[in-house]
């Protein structure tokens, strides 16, 4: 959801440097993993430095060891992964030999770490308020009215809107935005010189990830703190580094401006993930009119109904009124934030939960109400891809029965539903010793490889990819959506492609439709809705995409 | 991007580097110290089980008026069934009618371990389908788990002595009486399971490949439930098994004829101030039994629930 209170850009009063010892140097960083682990050291003779009023990226694919060196420097490292080697200077003082109690001291007023996840990161039974005051408390000693306005000031500037409010008010009674906003007030209200950002917008909606963004900049420019970002989206790196750092399996492998890291890469793992960073321009390609319906959803409503026993019946709807087209080769995009309804329309459309209102035509045949029974024998031409590749697949099965399940199920023999697995393995990529084995031995591209082709050996008509590259790291998103790509046109399958991430949505899809609040503001050609977005809504969105304006360098 | 060059991206990406190595859960199971533990000293049990006639013992029902109120240790005489007179040495003892403690001891080993495990079992599958009705088939949910509230809310020893006293004490009807006092505990457990697994993408998948309900239930639901069940039916066997003594110590449960280590205590709760072993050796094996058993279930705990293991590596 967007925050209500869209604060417009800060201006930015630029910092005066009084030179003196930089907030972090981080010099030849090793740290072991646990025997037995995928390789020796989780980080390896890792150097780099964070300047006064400098925001460094440091950006990595999943397992390259950049959360751990956060944790390094923090000196929160678990007892399994201990520092061999080299030192995290904090103005001059190595945090990797500090003791708890200095570590205790140092924490909050010299260096502060903000969390991706802001419910979790903030305590849920004691206000905003008291955990500000909290962190006062422990390292000061003003006086309880001063600790309040002090409160009250750093509040006014993470610009929440009424801060009496906010103070008072529990994390749970926030958005997802103002608890982020409430976490970076809490890191910041001591002026540490280091402030550790571990993906603080990753679990955040695009526009509100834009506002936070902005805030971090405008906070770290006037106070001139340094800051180590962390994340793993190259659109974020354009959009606020001055300097990028480029981990791959716990080594530094390029360290530099970002005009140079990102228009310019040297190392050829950097080229590759700046090479799979999708543009934000629609592909163009040429879509035939013709091609028969595949899909027609009219007035497609979803209202969950939330009746209690004493409570007042409740009627939230996610959808309304959504009535999309989808022929056969095309892609159908839909984006939104979390919460516009994009799944629930995905998962009418399988039949996994039943519409309220309107008519789903797969092929003409409505299927919006039917019975489980009469709906059996048309699920085949429907297949879904879902996220989360961890837990898309049972883990007690073998990846060769996961496949063969659906096939068997319309009376397929298994030997002959065994050979077609073969073949769709060698579809996907993947070797066919692979049906042998079970889904804890693939890592999650691997994983959705396989979903892809337990949903292909149905030989649907209609295959929806629910967000379904959105866990995947860059590089391996590229792949799987190529991957996609290639399958569409081979097989002339209709897709329709759930995403918030707009640049995914730009290289896959033919139209596009754009939800907010289980409605769809805008639908049309990829081109049209990219390059000429007219609803306010969706111009609000592209806005907020970060690194939009950025021209990556190419491979 | 030409495919050659896009092959070799994939092999720069970190994912074609990484080599995914995870212990399987039996492995970590064999690992663990508490299983082997508990596990050793059950099999233990089972063997001595088993092989009861060949070591040392007589008939536990024998008895001879020239042995009572033996010490451990003593030589005395016994008669058998076709009235011949034999030497015995008694090496737990005799009772007041003059019955060797360790035969009895030994063979009650028997009763025990048919109780806690088939006790596991019974409560298990009633317990698994309730629990997968519930969990399912949501018009069901309400009616079955409010009887459940209602069987839990009596105390299970006076349900399970209400049930014996209905329908006289015999082996069968004991094991069912222990049973059902803690089918509750299990349909709950299973109910919640279901309700968290039937939320998974892997069944909404299942659905959407036109699985049947009853195969989603026993293929994809019931396998992943299977480790806290294992679990739960550890703990379920040691508590059946001290029910059981209980039940027998009282006189409430298996006629006193039949050695169980419950009747063999019951039998010397009078005579405990001068002959204490009547007392003592019974009670030794009940102790370690209920213990080895639920140190068993304590290692299968940490190992199989995810969550605890993950803590465990983590320290």
């Amino acid at each position: 959801m967007i925050d209500s209170h869209a604060p417009g850009k800060v201006t930015l009063t630029p910092f005066s440097g009084n030179g003196g010892l930089s907030p972090l140097d981080v010099r030849d960083l090793t740290i072991a993993l646990p025997p037995g682990g995928d390789r020796k050291e989780a980080v390896s003779k890792v150097s780099f430095s964070v300047n006064r009023g400098e925001i460094v990226c440091l950006v990595g694919e999943s397992g390259s060891g950049k959360s751990v060196i956060a944790q390094g420097i923090m000196g929160l490292l678990p007892r399994t992964l201990p520092v061999t080697g080299g030192q995290t200077l904090l103005e001059g003082e190595d945090t990797t030999r500090a003791s708890q109690k200095r570590l205790r001291a140092l924490r909050a007023t010299r260096m502060s770490m903000v969390f991706q996840e802001p419910m979790t990161a903030l305590n849920p039974v004691m206000t905003c308020g008291e955990q500000l005051d909290e962190v006062l408390v422990e390292h000061t000693d003003l006086p309880p009215p001063e600790r309040r306005r002090k409160i009250l000031d750093i509040v006014r500037e993470v610009l929440l809107p009424d801060p009496e409010r906010i103070v008072a008010s529990y994390p749970h009674q926030l958005s997802g935005g103002q608890r982020q906003r409430i976490m970076i007030a809490m890191a910041l209200v001591l002026e540490p010189a280091l402030l550790v950002a571990d993906e603080p917008t990753t679990a955040l909606d695009v526009t509100t990830q834009a506002q936070i963004l902005n805030l971090i900049q405008a906070l770290q420019a006037r106070h001139g703190t340094g800051v180590l970002f962390i994340t793993h989206d190259f659109g974020v790196v354009a959009e606020i580094a001055r300097r990028v750092a480029v981990l791959r399996l716990g080594e530094l492998v390029e360290l530099g401006d970002k005009e140079e890291v990102l228009k310019r890469p040297r190392h050829d793992y950097t080229k590759m993930l700046i090479g799979s960073v999708p543009t934000l321009h629609p592909h163009g390609r040429r879509v035939e009119a013709g091609a028969p319906v595949v899909l027609e959803t009219k007035d497609l409503s979803k209202v969950y109904i939330d009746r209690g026993w004493f409570a007042k019946r409740r009627e939230v709807p996610a959808a309304k009124g959504v009535s999309l087209t989808i022929r056969r080769g095309q892609t159908l995009g839909i984006v939104g934030e979390s919460g516009s309804g994009k799944s629930t329309v995905a998962r009418c459309i399988v039949r996994l939960i039943d519409p309220t209102g309107g008519e789903i035509r797969v092929h003409g045949e409505d299927i919006a109400a039917k019975s489980p029974r009469a709906l059996r024998p048309l699920r085949r031409r429907v297949q879904i891809v879902f996220q989360d590749p961890y837990r898309s697949l049972n883990p007690r099965r073998k990846v060769g029965d996961a496949i063969v399940e659906g096939p068997l199920n319309y009376g397929v023999s298994r030997a002959e539903a065994l050979d077609r697995a073969r073949r769709l393995m060698e579809l996907v990529r993947m070797d066919a010793a692979a049906l042998d084995r079970y889904p804890h031995q693939f890592s999650g591209g691997q994983r959705q490889r396989i979903c892809i082709a337990r949903a292909l050996a149905m030989e649907p008509e209609l295959l929806i990819a629910d967000e379904a590259v959105s866990a995947l790291d860059v590089s391996v998103q590229a792949q799987v959506l190529a991957l996609l790509e290639e399958i569409r046109t081979r097989l002339d399958l209709a897709m329709l492609f759930i995403t918030h991430d707009l640049r995914v949505a730009a290289q896959v899809c033919d139209h596009v439709a754009v939800m907010s609040r289980g409605e769809v503001v805008e639908y049309g050609p990829a081109e049209e809705v990219f390059l000429d977005p007219k609803h306010e809504y969706t111009r609000s969105l592209f806005a907020a995409a970060p690194g939009r304006g950025f021209a990556f360098g190419t491979a | 991007m030409d495919a050659p060059g896009r092959k070799q991206y994939e092999a720069l990406s970190v994912e074609a580097a990484v080599v995914v190595r995870q212990e399987s859960a039996w492995q970590r199971v064999r690992r663990n110290w508490s299983v082997r533990t508990g596990g050793i000293v059950l099999c233990v049990l089972v063997i001595l089980a088993l092989v009861a006639p060949w070591l040392g013992t007589v008939d536990p029902t024998l008895f001879d008026a020239g042995s009572r109120d033996l010490l451990p240790g003593r030589t005395g005489e016994i008669t058998t069934l076709d009235g011949e007179v034999v030497r015995h040495t008694f090496w737990m003892g005799s009772d007041s009618l003059g019955r060797d403690i360790y035969s009895r001891v030994i063979y009650g080993t028997r009763v025990s371990l048919v109780v806690g495990i088939l006790c596991a079992l019974l409560a298990l599958a009633i317990g698994i389908a309730c629990g997968l009705a519930s969990g399912y088939l949501r018009w069901l949910d309400g009616i079955l788990m409010r009887f459940m509230d209602g069987l839990m809310a009596i105390p299970a020893i006076l349900i399970a002595i209400a049930l014996v006293a209905m329908w006289r004490g015999s082996l069968a009807t004991v094991i069912v009486a222990i049973a059902i006092p803690e089918i509750p505990r299990v349909t709950r457990l299973v109910r919640s399971l279901v309700l968290t697994i039937r939320e998974e993408p892997y069944v909404e998948a299942a659905i959407s490949l036109g699985t049947p309900t009853w195969k989603i239930l026993f293929g994809h639901i019931l396998p992943n439930c299977i480790a806290p069940l294992v679990v739960q039916g550890t703990f379920i066997c040691a508590f059946a098994i001290l029910v059981e003594a209980i039940l027998s110590f009282l006189g409430v449960g298996l006629p006193p004829d039949i050695p169980t280590w419950g009747n063999v205590m019951a039998e010397g709760r009078q005579q405990f101030n001068d002959y204490p072993h009547n007392i003592f050796f019974p009670g030794v094996f009940l102790a370690v039994t209920v213990l080895a058993v639920n140190i068993l279930g304590d290692g299968l705990r940490d190992t199989l629930d995810p969550k605890m293991a993950k803590k465990m590596g983590s320290e």
